[in-house]
C-alpha cells in the first residue's frame, strides 16, 4: 500500500512534511510506498493522508499528526487499516468534495505535482497534441463554444481576447499568465500551480498556439515560494519531454515559458500594471486603450489570462466546448472555483457549476457558520468587491446576478462573516488596503481612497458626523467615475455595498456611538454585573489605568471616564461579570 | 552609528552581468540582491545602477514601490503576520499586536539584538489556516495570541 501526503502550502503548514518524515524514518526498508500530492482544498482538515492500494484510493485520513506515524506505517505495511479509523474522514466532510464538480481543480490533490508522468497518466498533454493538428482558428472557435470567461475578475470572454491578439499585427507576440492572485482570501491559483502545474503549462501552450505567441511569462506573486519551485520543476520536465521550447513535438510550433516573480504590489494584478512590472518598472497602470492585445509587453501584442482560466483550457479541448457550456447559466458557463474562508465551518476550495446559489455553497458545502454563530454577510471579490447580506443568499452564482448585488464574482474569494463582524470596520479594512496599495498615479484614487479611509476610521472611533454617509457616497461616485484603472474604479464597492445593506450599522456608530457587532474597540463599553461580581479584586489589579474600584468581596465598578477599553478586565474575570456592550 | 559597507559578491556580480542584456531585468536583479543580503544595501544599489546603466533614482523608485523590497536589514528571524481578509477576521491583528508587544518593537522594526523583526503581509494563500504568520519561510497557522510566546521562544532556542 502507498501513503500519499497532501503537500500544498496549507498541508505543509499544518505539518504534513513532519508526518511524512516520521513515516519515512520507520520505512527504511521501503516496505511501504510513500508519495506526495498537492492540495485537495480541504484546508480545515489538514494534514491529509490518502491510502492507496494499487492505484485506488482506499482511505482518506484527516488531521493526521506526527504521533500517527507508527500506526500509518504499520497499517500500510500489513494492509489492516482498522487501527486508523479515528483519522478517517467523516461522511459529512466527504460531502464537501462530493458536492463539487471539478474541472480547473480536476487533478489537485490527486496526482503528484512534481512528476510529469503522473500528469500524463491522467490524459495530460493530450490536448496540446490534439491542438497541434488543428488550425489556431479552430482552437479559438472551440473556446468560443465553451463560453469560457476570464476567471481573474473581469469575466471577459476568453476567445475574444485570444482572437484579438491573434489578429493584432506584430512579429513577436506574448502570452502572459496572471498568477499575482492579489485578492486576500483567494488561493485557487496557488493551489493549481502547486498541485497541478502541468495543466497550467498545457493551457498556456494551447493559448500560445491559438494566438501565435512564441514567448510566454508566468507572473507569480513573491508570497508563493512553493508555487514558484513546483512550476520551475514542471517547466524543466516539460522542456525535457519536448513539450516546451523549439519545435514542440516536431510540429514546427515553438514556445518558451519563463517565470517572473512579483514583489508584493496589489495593483500589479491589473493587467497593464503587470506589464509595466514585467518590464522592470514601478507597476503603474497604463491608460486603455490601447489594450494589451494591440500594445502590451514591450508594446507588442500580448494576451493575459488568469491561472484558473488556463487550467480549464485542456479539459475543454479534450471534452469539447459544448460539454463545458452545458454547465452553468445563460450568461455564465462552466464551473468556478471559490475560496471559502472566514467564519465558515468547512473552509477550503470549492469548485461548482455556475448557477448554484450562494446558500448552496456556504451552507450546503461549507456547512454554515462555525462555532454556532449566525451568518451576516459574505464578501466577494476582495477589495474590489462587496458584501452580500443574508436576504440575498439565494442569488445565483453568475456574473450578472452577482453584479446586480453590487458585489462581483471577482477571482473567487468568499469571505464569510458572522454577527461579530462590524460592517463599517470591514469597509474601513478594505479602504485601508486600497489606500495603501493605490499606485498614486491618479488623484481620484490616491487622495479619494485616503479621504474615505479617514472618514470610515472616524466613524469606527465614534467620531462620525451626521452627513458622513452621504459624503462617503459622493466620494465613491467620484472615484468610480474618475479613477484611471480598475483598482480605483472598484475601490468604493466595499463601502457602497455596506452602506446599501447595513446602513443601520453606520447610523448606530454615528448617532449613538454604538457598534452593534461589539467589534469597534473605541465604542465598547465595559461594565460590571453586580450580581456576578464576587469582589475578587483581580480586575482592579489588572486595570492599567486604575479605572476599577471597590472593596474586597463587594461588587466593583468601572469609572467610564477613565476606562481606555483595553479589555484586560474582561480577559481576567473568572466569573464572567464584565459585560461588554 | 557607523555601519559596515556591504561588498558585492562575485556570484551577484555574475548574475547581474548575465541579466544585463535581458529586458525587464531590474526586478529579478533586486530579488537576487535581497536574497544575498536580506535587504537592498545602498552601496549595492549604487553598484547595480552602474553595471546596469540604470539611474539610481529609478532603482530607488522600484524598490519603494514594491512591498517586498526592503532598505533596512530584517531581523535574523523575520516574523510576517498576515493581515489579509481571512486572517484579519480571525484575529490576525491581535496576533500582530501581541508580537509587537512581546518583542517590544513596532511594525517594520527590528529588535536591538537583531534577532527579530515584525512585518505585516497581505495574504499568504493559507487562508484556510487563518490567522497565519510566517517566520523565515515556516508557516504557523491557526494562531491565537497565546501562541506568540511559544513561537518567539522556539526561535530564541534555535539561536
Ligand atoms: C486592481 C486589480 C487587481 C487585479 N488582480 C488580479 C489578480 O490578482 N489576478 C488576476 O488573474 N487578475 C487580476 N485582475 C484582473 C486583470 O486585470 C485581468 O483582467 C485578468 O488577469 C485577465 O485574465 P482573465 O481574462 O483570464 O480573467 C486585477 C484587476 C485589477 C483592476
Ligand atoms: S488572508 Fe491570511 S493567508 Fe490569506
Amino acid at each position: 500500500m502507498k501513503l500519499v501526503f497532501g503537500e500544498g502550502s496549507c498541508g505543509i503548514a499544518a505539518g504534513a512534511r513532519k508526518v511524512r518524515a516520521a513515516v519515512e524514518k520507520l520505512n527504511a526498508d521501503g516496505a511501504v510506498g510513500v508519495g506526495i500530492t498537492g492540495c485537495i482544498g480541504m484546508c480545515y482538515l489538514e494534514p491529509i493522508v490518502d491510502v492507496y492500494d494499487g492505484g485506488t484510493l482506499v482511505k482518506r485520513l484527516v488531521k493526521v499528526d506526527e504521533a500517527a506515524a507508527p500506526a500509518l506505517y504499520e497499517a500500510a505495511k500489513t494492509g489492516d487499516l482498522a487501527p486508523l479509523a479515528k483519522y478517517e474522514i467523516s461522511a459529512d466532510d466527504r460531502e464537501f468534495l462530493e458536492k463539487q464538480t471539478r474541472i480547473a481543480l480536476r487533478h489537485c490533490g490527486l496526482i503528484d505535482p512534481e512528476d510529469i508522468a503522473a500528469y500524463e497518466a491522467v490524459d495530460g498533454y493530450k490536448a496540446i497534441r490534439k491542438v497541434l493538428a488543428m488550425t489556431p482558428e479552430d482552437v479559438i472557435a472551440e473556446i468560443k463554444v465553451s463560453g469560457l470567461a476570464g476567471r481573474g475578475g473581469a469575466g471577459f470572454p476568453t476567445w475574444f481576447k485570444w482572437n484579438a491578439a491573434r489578429n493584432a499585427k506584430g512579429e513577436q507576440k506574448y502570452l502572459i499568465c496572471n498568477a499575482d492572485e492579489g485578492d486576500p482570501g483567494a488561493f485557487m491559483d496557488r493551489a493549481v500551480i502547486e498541485s497541478d502545474p502541468h495543466s497550467l503549462i498545457e493551457g498556456m501552450l494551447i493559448a500560445a498556439y491559438a494566438i501565435g505567441a512564441t514567448k510566454a511569462f508566468v507572473y507569480v506573486r513573491a508570497e508563493y515560494p512553493l508555487a514558484i519551485v513546483r512550476l520551475e520543476k514542471a517547466l524543466a520536465a516539460a522542456k525535457k519531454a519536448g513539450l516546451l521550447g523549439e519545435n514542440i513535438l516536431g510540429s514546427g510550433f515553438s514556445c518558451d515559458i519563463r517565470i517572473k516573480a512579483g514583489a508584493g504590489a496589489f495593483v500589479c494584478g491589473e493587467e497593464t500594471a503587470l506589464i509595466e512590472s514585467l518590464e522592470g518598472n514601478r507597476g503603474m497602470p497604463r491608460l486603455k486603450p490601447p489594450f494589451p492585445a494591440e500594445k502590451g509587453y514591450t508594446q507588442a501584442p500580448s494576451n493575459i489570462n488568469n491561472v484558473e482560466t488556463f487550467a480549464n483550457v485542456a479539459w475543454i479541448i479534450l471534452n469539447g466546448g459544448a460539454a463545458f457550456a452545458a454547465m452553468g447559466t445563460e450568461t455564465s458557463k462552466g464551473t468556478k472555483v471559490f475560496a471559502l474562508t472566514g467564519k465558515i465551518k468547512r473552509g477550503g476550495l470549492v469548485e461548482i457549476p455556475m448557477g448554484l446559489t450562494l446558500r448552496d455553497v456556504i451552507f450546503g458545502i461549507g456547512g454554515g457558520i462555525r462555532d454556532g454563530g449566525t451568518f451576516k454577510a459574505v464578501q466577494m471579490g476582495g477589495p474590489s468587491g462587496g458584501c452580500i447580506p443574508e436576504h440575498l443568499l439565494d442569488t445565483k452564482i453568475d456574473y450578472k446576478a452577482l453584479g446586480a448585488t453590487g458585489a462581483i464574482m471577482g477571482s473567487g474569494g468568499m469571505v464569510v462573516m458572522d454577527s461579530h463582524t462590524c460592517m463599517v470596520n470591514m469597509a474601513r479594512f478594505f479602504l485601508d488596503f486600497t489606500a495603501k496599495e493605490s499606485c498614486g498615479k491618479c488623484v481620484h484614487c490616491r487622495i479619494g481612497t485616503k479621504r474615505m479611509h479617514e472618514i470610515l476610521t472616524r466613524i469606527t472611533e465614534g467620531k462620525g458626523k451626521e452627513g458622513d454617509v452621504e459624503l462617503l457616497q459622493e466620494l465613491c461616485n467620484g472615484i468610480k467615475a474618475g479613477a484611471l484603472c480598475g483598482l480605483g474604479q472598484t475601490a468604493p464597492n466595499p463601502v457602497l455595498t455596506t452602506i446599501r445593506y447595513f446602513r443601520d450599522e453606520y447610523d448606530a456608530h454615528i448617532r449613538e456611538a454604538r457598534c452593534p457587532a461589539h467589534e469597534c474597540a473605541a465604542l465598547k463599553k465595559y461594565e460590571i454585573d453586580p450580581a456576578k461580581c464576587k469582589g475578587c479584586t483581580m480586575c482592579a489589579k489588572k486595570c492599567p489605568v486604575g479605572a476599577i474600584t471597590g472593596t474586597v468581596k463587594q461588587p466593583h465598578v468601572i469609572d467610564q471616564s477613565k476606562c481606555i477599553k483595553c479589555g484586560q478586565c474582561a480577559a481576567t474575570c473568572k466569573f464572567g461579570a464584565i459585560v461588554v456592550g | 552609528m557607523s555601519k559596515e559597507l556591504e561588498k558585492m559578491t562575485p556570484e551577484l556580480r555574475a548574475f547581474i552581468e548575465e541579466w544585463k542584456a535581458k529586458p525587464g531585468n531590474l526586478i529579478m536583479v533586486l530579488h537576487r540582491v535581497q536574497q544575498t543580503y536580506g535587504y537592498i544595501p545602498r552601496e549595492i544599489a549604487i553598484e547595480t545602477s552602474e553595471i546596469l546603466g540604470v539611474p539610481l533614482a529609478k532603482i530607488y523608485g522600484v524598490i519603494t514601490f514594491y512591498n517586498f523590497f526592503r532598505l533596512r536589514k530584517a531581523g535574523k528571524y523575520n516574523i510576517q503576520v498576515c493581515l489579509g481578509t481571512a486572517c484579519y477576521l480571525r484575529g490576525g491583528d491581535d496576533v500582530l499586536k501581541e508580537f509587537e508587544k512581546q518583542l517590544g518593537v513596532g511594525l517594520n522594526a527590528t529588535t536591538p539584538d537583531g534577532m527579530f523583526s515584525v512585518e505585516a503581509v497581505r495574504c499568504l494563500g493559507c487562508c484556510g489556516l487563518a490567522p497565519v504568520a510566517v517566520v523565515n519561510g515556516e508557516v504557523h497557522g491557526k494562531l491565537s495570541t497565546k501562541d506568540v510566546e511559544n513561537i518567539i521562544a522556539k526561535y530564541c532556542a534555535e539561536g
